[in-house]
């Protein structure tokens, strides 16, 4: 293992979680729930009565994120390596894994470990180790085969 | 009012991921590439939303209605069981093949990103694949 320097932005990366972090705690100050997105995402999906405008609203604001950041500044180039079989085998197993697990990055990494929850802890330290486990395997085992 | 709130709220969360270069897959699988080039801003982005969020969710604890008279609805399980664990495993698998969760996921199909859009198909079919599970159980112990 060694730190790829050139890749690494401290500071980029301390101020985007800053914000992440302000935006979840504004989530739970003014609506008082948890800001995971697997979770108001898939409520979605069997909508409830007055359960589905807040959930819609939340999922419109992350979408028109880039909409928004595109209109002051120019929008950093992202890079998708996954080839479509690939995407589509991975967003199976989030969809299904955020739901059974009850949460994903937003819900269990940042706001439970921000509400000291073991089941968050828990969560965090088992969806790492496999996304560590998986890129190993596929990055640096499975090459050239 | 608490629809708005809820815009605002994942407009600034998507853009701290923007910010945060969490929306882009590669600079992920570059902080999960531990045994490669290991770029490690991922952790210090979750380390500064932990350090900001934690102060917003101890002072929510004990209270029962937010600022806007909502309730507070935060989760209250402890048991750490089976779904959990094993969810969480399916869900890491995932997210190294792709090095997309659902936020991200999100913001990328705002970017346009056809790829983006892939997967969010697939995650959202994942989803309700899960949905159609836990209905069919409920209908199951309702004793049909």
């Amino acid at each position: 293992m060694f730190i790829d320097w050139n890749a690494f932005t401290p500071v980029s990366a301390l101020v985007g979680g800053a914000v992440i972090g302000a935006a979840a705690a504004a989530f739970v100050v003014l609506n008082g729930r948890v800001a995971g997105v697997s979770g108001i995402l898939g409520g979605l999906l069997r909508p409830a009565r007055g359960d589905i405008a807040w959930r819609a609203a939340f999922v419109a604001g992350l979408v028109a994120a880039p909409l928004a950041y595109g209109a002051f500044a120019v929008l950093p180039e992202i890079r998708v390596d996954a080839g479509s079989a690939v995407l589509v085998a991975a967003g199976l197993l989030v969809g299904i894994g955020t739901r059974y697990g009850s949460g994903c990055t937003s819900g269990h990494g940042v706001c439970g470990i921000s509400r000291l929850s073991p089941r968050s802890i828990v969560a965090t330290l088992v969806f790492m180790a496999a996304g560590f486990a998986t890129v190993f395997v596929a990055r640096h085992l499975l090459i050239g085969l | 009012m608490y629809a708005a709130a809820s815009f605002l709220a994942g407009l600034v969360f998507g853009v701290g991921l923007i910010v945060a270069g969490m929306a882009n897959p590669a600079k992920v699988i570059g902080f999960l590439d531990l045994a490669g080039a290991w770029d490690p801003s991922l952790a210090l982005v979750m380390a500064g939303a932990i350090t900001v969020g934690a102060g917003a969710f101890a002072l929510m604890r004990n209270k029962t209605r937010t600022l806007l008279g909502a309730p507070v609805r935060l989760p209250t399980a402890r048991n750490i069981d089976r779904p959990l664990i094993l969810g969480s495993l399916v869900f890491g698998v995932g997210w190294g093949l792709a090095g997309i969760c659902p936020g991200p996921a999100l913001v990328l199909a705002g970017y346009g990103a056809i790829k983006g859009l892939v997967f969010l198909a697939a995650m959202l079919a994942g989803s309700a694949l899960f949905e159609f599970q836990e209905g069919r159980k409920r209908r199951l112990s309702a004793g049909e």
